[in-house]
């Protein structure tokens, strides 16, 4: 969105022509009022490129499907699982042989607490940073 | 019609969002410096924990129930606070913060609306976006949303719409002149004296009569029952145990930054005064502006910034400085400003110790030299005359003990994921985890 097409008020015609910067937060953040960062501290999703300390970028406003990356809460406890819907059954899948599938079925104290757009992962330790 | 939409037990519903296992567990959160308990989720209300109460003194109460405690977290309630208001902007064009957690929402320039679907609607997307459980109560005025709201909150399903004449009579049959927003105790008694014992007579009742009981405010709020809109386009100030708001919409739109710098201003001053009468101080203040969308009229556009001070206060200075920088931060030229305001958050008692250091005391002498000190200090700048007993560390950094993590403004304070598997070691064949869970 810029900022021309939204103003209501005095027009300027040098906006069509004044360079933005790149900004990383409009690239990565569709929905900000709905988007939290979470850091990734286990191991079984590292198939998905998800690595112990990485920030993901998470999404409450979208609306997950089968094959999202997910948030899930399980007995009040937070995971990163890829969702499976299949015709007969929910799992939550890990992306890391170690790990085992986990089956949702009725029983399941199971909440969807967002979807997780995207995974940061630095491939340099910032100084004095996190 | 106008919508009131609150959030249901907002504090406690932060701190559930980060940690689902207190979900049912019973939660109270204590004011800025630990003192008194300022918002408690439904189950510690049924506990007989009462606003307001000393944390020592609901002490035993609490550990025999397992009660949840938390200090309080502003950081976090006030993000928490600008996502829901932002949320609830996409609903209309004109929002009306009327305190940290809650709103009014005018549909006037929305056309066939199916109210109930919008306040279904409306608390699906709150929860799904942001987490917070809010009820909405949609009705023809401000006061009789504000009816709705409260019916809302013992209805299944969490809303409750008034829209038809017929609608508005049996809503008045049901409640009672003390649910209505406007009308408070004395005014209530007033009305008895002279035989107006429910909301139907009232609504009956002479313009003339109700204006000599209840005044010209009175009689607006009569109107707004009887379904007539005709609270005024002033100032909303409004206070209540967790914020003090002061906001406008402007009857012309507002494009330039020194109009904008001078409304805030003038609505921080307003707030400051209306604290100070209520002998508060606050430690936190938001700015937000709610504009105009060419590209979409239908929705509107909120923006806010919320400023911590570096130790609460009640005096002016303090707080100017910020709202204007803030103005400055918000600003982009070109947008059309419908409306603004300021939201005074994180409030605590005008007070530097803590009260029962004067139990032996008589109360007079306490009151005296409490007014004493007050002037002294605002006359000649905080901390000119204090107790000794203060010491040079400022009571208010002292406590906080309980705070949770601010989750959503603190980088090294973010969420932690997968704490399950940390805790279900059948999930894994024989690698060895090191538990890394943080918090507990």
């Amino acid at each position: 969105m810029s900022a021309e097409s939204v103003a209501a008020g005095f027009p300027s015609p040098a906006e069509g022509y004044i360079e933005k910067h790149l900004d990383l937060n409009e690239h990565l953040i569709e929905h900000p009022s709905a988007t939290f960062f979470v850091k990734a501290s286990g191991e079984s999703m590292i198939g998905a490129g998800i690595f112990p300390g990485d920030l993901l970028i998470v999404d409450r406003a979208l609306n997950p499907v089968n094959g999202s990356v997910i948030i899930a809460v399980i007995d009040g406890e937070f995971t990163v699982k890829r969702l499976h819907i299949a015709k007969e059954n929910i799992e939550l899948l890990p992306e890391n042989r170690s790990f085992k599938p986990i089956p949702i079925t009725e029983d399941t104290d199971f909440q969807i607490w967002g979807v997780v757009a995207h995974c940061v992962h630095a491939l340099q330790k910032q100084n004095g940073k996190r | 019609m106008y919508g009131l939409i609150d959030c249901n037990n907002f504090y406690a519903s932060c701190e559930r969002l980060f940690q689902p296992k207190l979900q049912h567990r019973p939660i109270v959160v204590l004011s800025n410096n630990d003192g008194c308990i300022v918002a408690r989720s439904d189950e510690a209300k049924k506990l007989g924990i009462a606003m307001g109460t000393p944390y020592f003194q609901a002490k035993d109460l609490i550990r025999h129930h397992n009660v949840a405690v938390f200090s309080s977290n502003y950081a976090l309630y006030g993000d928490i606070s600008a996502r829901v208001m932002t949320t609830l902007a996409s609903f209309s064009p004109d929002i009306e913060i009327y305190s940290i957690d809650e709103a009014f929402l005018d549909f006037s320039a929305l056309k066939n609306i199916d109210y109930e679907n919008m306040a279904s609607q409306i608390r699906k997307t709150v929860l799904q976006h942001v987490g917070i459980p809010v009820s909405a109560g949609i009705a023809r005025t401000r006061t009789l949303a504000k009816l709705a709201n409260k019916i809302s909150k013992t209805s299944k399903n969490g809303y409750c719409v008034i829209a038809s004449d017929q609608e508005i009579n049996e809503t008045l049959k049901k409640s009672d002149i003390s649910d209505i927003w406007g009308i408070g105790k004395r005014s209530e008694i007033r009305l008895r004296r002279h035989g107006i014992h429910t909301l139907t007579k009232l609504c009956e009742t002479r313009d003339s009569a109700i204006r000599k009981i209840l005044g010209v405010t009175g009689l607006r709020t009569v109107y707004e029952l009887r379904g007539i809109s005709a609270v005024p386009e002033e100032e909303i100030c409004s206070s209540s145990r967790k914020s003090i708001c002061c906001s406008r919409s402007f009857r012309n739109n507002i494009f330039i930054l020194n109009d904008l710098k001078e409304a805030i201003s003038h609505y921080t001053c307003n707030a400051l005064e209306k604290m100070r009468t209520e002998a508060r101080t606050a430690g936190t203040i938001t700015v937000f502006l709610n504009f105009r969308n060419e590209e979409n009229p239908v929705r509107g556009l909120f923006n806010s910034i919320t400023a911590n001070l570096p130790v609460p206060s009640n005096a002016n200075p303090d707080f100017l400085h910020l709202a204007t920088a803030a103005v400055e931060k918000l600003y982009r030229r070109g947008y059309a400003y419908k409306s603004a305001g300021i939201l005074l958050s994180n409030l605590g008692t005008n007070t530097s110790y803590q009260a029962d250091f004067f139990q032996e005391e008589t109360p007079y002498k306490t009151q005296h030299l409490l007014q004493t000190l007050d002037k002294l200090n605002s006359k000649y700048g905080r901390g000119t005359v204090h107790y000794a007993a203060e010491g040079t560390a400022k009571p208010w950094t002292m406590k906080q003990t309980r705070r949770s993590p601010r989750y959503t403004t603190c980088w090294e304070e973010l969420l932690n994921m997968d704490t399950w598997d940390g805790k279900n070691e059948i999930n894994y064949h024989g690698k060895s985890f090191a538990n890394r869970v943080c918090s507990d």
